[in-house]
């Protein structure tokens, strides 16, 4: 037989052989199986960055028709639901202090006098007094330390009050029009999807070969290993290509069942979303051979794992916008291999675009692969020390 | 002296250091081919060091190293194809059956399908492995795990065997067979290189080395290190053994003296001009008669019976 051949005879020894265990490590499959789904569901349903129905609470000084007629047109906006009533601003604050409430509407007992000359209650957009000037017709008190929700309140603060002054409700004319693409009805789950698969992917492959070779050496099997003619970069490659399988298969689970249960659009084309998940794949894996070339013990390998999940949950753009974080932090993103293909898939996904649309991303991810598989192939010597 | 050509293992001041610790210390060794070779020596003495040295796992501190002619560790990867090695501790899969292991070994060696299969029911008949087949490797007892690591690193005909402790973890019934096995292996010209702490299996070596804090303390066929050991050896048997054995052990023509049932057996040095006159004097109402040297105490007497 040819050098060559035997090189693939190798090569595929490797993956029958990690084929055969992997199918035999029934925990390890259902846990291939069992995590996407269940995270799917789990993330799908949880995370919404939409915020309403917030527990809020009200002290109501003035006790009027007007008073309650406002309360009526503030909850109906939905952001808010009232379920607290306070007697003065000290209960309201100890209420906030203890966690009841999230935020109090204060009104104070010269409500109507205050209502009657607001320029929004007037119907005269426009007063001759100046705007400083017009005192408030009431106050939130807020517990400002989670920001999303003190930025949902913060948005009630412009609250029209045509319907309380008994007119019909006249929005305020646009300035500019708004046209939402790909997600018209604006649900989080969408965008939350195909970020899921990076999320699953990188936990998935870069925990499962980065165990591989320190499981080898912590089991034996080694020593035996780098006695046989079997080459660094066989070995690697012969560990990752079943995972390849296993990744394929993760993405077909998530997007399938995204589809189905949230009803998330598919819109790119099969090749595009494989070509692209592949190109991830292979990057999270040989970063796992990476680490397991570094890694002595199969903690250590897990806590490594770890240290490179977090980030690429919190930076990639999966949680919080990308375009939101600071210089540094985007640094950071941009060496994540998630980073890129949230972009990638994301856009393949929900905005029908093709590789080639992203080629940055692409190539990126590709070089990552190629890279971490030299440095892996170059860390594994084939000796004991 | 032999020619190089007859040599499969040529090794000139082999050290190996790992941090301070020095495990092997400027080793010589010459091993015919086609010759059952020993390293003997008590755990930590530096045979696994040096066996991994000799298979090219381990890069020496310094040392001139020729194995099968391929200088190492330089040439290591040419001589993976040629050499076998069962490590002391069962390496193949657990979780793999004993065919898929061997299959797995055979692809490893490149062997192409037909090849292979024919190899493989070979080394199970061989080996007594047939029944155990589709068993997964993890279940099997001591005896066949060896049985199947010995046939894992035998499957490509390797010039040169390598088996660390290979007994280990198995009967006496099956290490007997073991070793009728690799007599076979050596009779079809492989040479082997075997590391071990029983005196029975260091006997069976056409030549051993005696190791001992990572120094050859002697080597030569069993026979030769018998008759050359520097101390004569005696059997005193009597009353009260135990008192004259802590009397015996001070004297400083003594090496050793240790208790076999009713017998307690000395090694006086040779240095003594008339050690059986020396002994009786040191007697009260005990006989003394010269017995046969065994294997065990030339490792005594190498080593100064500092591990018995």
């Amino acid at each position: 037989m040819s050098e060559l051949g035997n090189s693939l005879s190798r090569t595929l020894a490797i993956i029958i052989k990690e084929l055969r265990q992997l199918s035999r490590d029934r925990m390890t499959f259902a846990l291939i199986l069992m995590i996407p789904m269940v995270q799917l569901i789990l993330f799908g349903y949880a995370i919404n960055t939409d915020v309403r129905h917030i527990e809020v609470g009200v002290v109501d000084l003035s006790q009027s028709s007007w008073s309650r007629e406002l309360l009526r047109v503030t909850a109906a906006t939905q952001a808010v639901d009232f379920h607290h009533s306070y007697g003065s601003v000290q209960e309201a604050e100890q209420a906030i202090t203890r966690g009841e409430v999230k935020a109090v509407l204060y009104l104070p007992a010269d409500l109507p006098e205050r209502l009657v000359v607001h320029p929004s209650f007037t119907g005269q957009g426009q007063t001759s007094r100046q705007p400083a000037l017009t005192p408030a017709v009431g106050q939130w008190l807020v517990d400002g330390s989670d920001t999303l929700v003190a930025s949902s309140i913060r948005g009630l603060r412009t609250l029209p009050l045509d319907e309380v002054a008994g007119r019909p409700h006249n929005p305020a004319l646009p300035v500019l029009e708004v046209v939402q693409y790909f997600n018209a009805e604006q649900r989080s789950v969408v965008n939350i999807v195909p970020g899921l698969l990076a999320i699953i992917l990188t936990m998935t492959m870069i925990l499962f070969t980065s165990a591989a070779i320190v499981r080898e050496r912590e089991h034996g099997n080694m020593e035996f290993l780098i006695t046989t003619p079997v080459k660094p970069l066989e070995l690697m490659i012969g560990k990752i290509t079943p995972y390849m399988l296993v990744g394929i298969l993760q993405i077909s689970i998530i997007l399938t069942m995204g589809h189905l249960v949230f009803d998330v659009p598919i819109r790119g084309s099969a090749l595009n979303i494989l070509g692209s998940a592949l190109l991830f794949i292979a990057a999270s894996l040989t970063l796992g051979l990476v680490i397991s070339t570094i890694a002595r013990t199969q903690l250590q390998a897990m806590q490594m794992t770890i240290f490179i999940l977090l980030p690429s949950i919190l930076l990639s753009g999966f949680m919080f916008p990308y375009d939101a974080m600071p210089e540094p932090a985007q640094y950071i993103a941009e060496a994540l291999p998630a980073t890129h293909f949230i972009r990638l898939i994301r856009g393949v996904v929900l905005r029908e675009a093709q590789i080639s649309d992203m080629p940055a991303d692409a190539i990126w991810l590709a070089l990552f692969a190629l890279g971490g598989l030299l440095v892996a192939a170059k860390r594994f010597h084939k000796q004991l020390e | 002296m032999k020619q190089d050509s007859e040599l499969a293992i040529r090794v000139r001041n082999m050290s190996r250091t790992f941090g301070d610790k020095l495990a092997v210390d400027q080793l010589d060794l010459d091993i015919p081919k086609g010759t059952i070779y020993g390293f003997l020596g008590p755990n930590g003495c530096g045979k696994s060091t040096s066996i991994r040295m000799l298979t090219g796992l381990l890069t020496p501190t310094s040392g001139d190293i020729r194995v099968l002619g391929y200088e190492l560790p330089r040439q290591a990867e040419l001589l993976r194809t040629r050499i076998g090695y069962m490590t002391q501790k069962f390496s193949l899969y657990e979780t793999l059956s004993v065919r898929e292991n061997l299959d797995f070994v055979g692809q490893i060696y490149s062997l192409g399908r037909q090849q292979r299969r024919q190899r493989i029911d070979e080394l199970l008949r061989l080996y007594s492995l047939g029944d155990h087949q589709k068993q997964m490797a993890g279940s099997l007892s001591g005896g066949q795990k060896q049985r199947l690591a010995l046939a894992a690193a035998t499957l490509h005909h390797p010039d040169l065997l390598f088996l660390d402790e290979p007994t280990s973890a198995v009967d006496p019934e099956n290490r007997r067979e073991f070793w009728e096995r690799l007599f076979d292996l050596c009779h079809q010209g492989t040479t082997i290189l075997v590391s071990t702490h029983y005196m029975d299996e260091a006997e069976r070596c056409h030549a051993l080395a005696i190791l001992e804090d990572g120094v050859k303390r002697a080597d030569g066929s069993p026979d030769q290190l018998m008759q050359d050991m520097g101390a004569r050896v005696f059997e005193v048997s009597g009353d009260d053994l135990r008192a004259l054995k802590t009397r015996l052990i001070n004297q400083p023509q003594v090496i050793s003296a240790a208790q076999l049932g009713t017998r307690l057996r000395v090694l006086v040095r040779k240095s003594e001009p008339q050690p059986q006159q020396w002994l009786q004097q040191q007697l009260l109402n005990q006989t003394s008669e010269e017995v046969r040297p065994s294997l065990e105490d030339v490792f005594v007497s190498c080593t100064g019976g500092h591990h018995v």
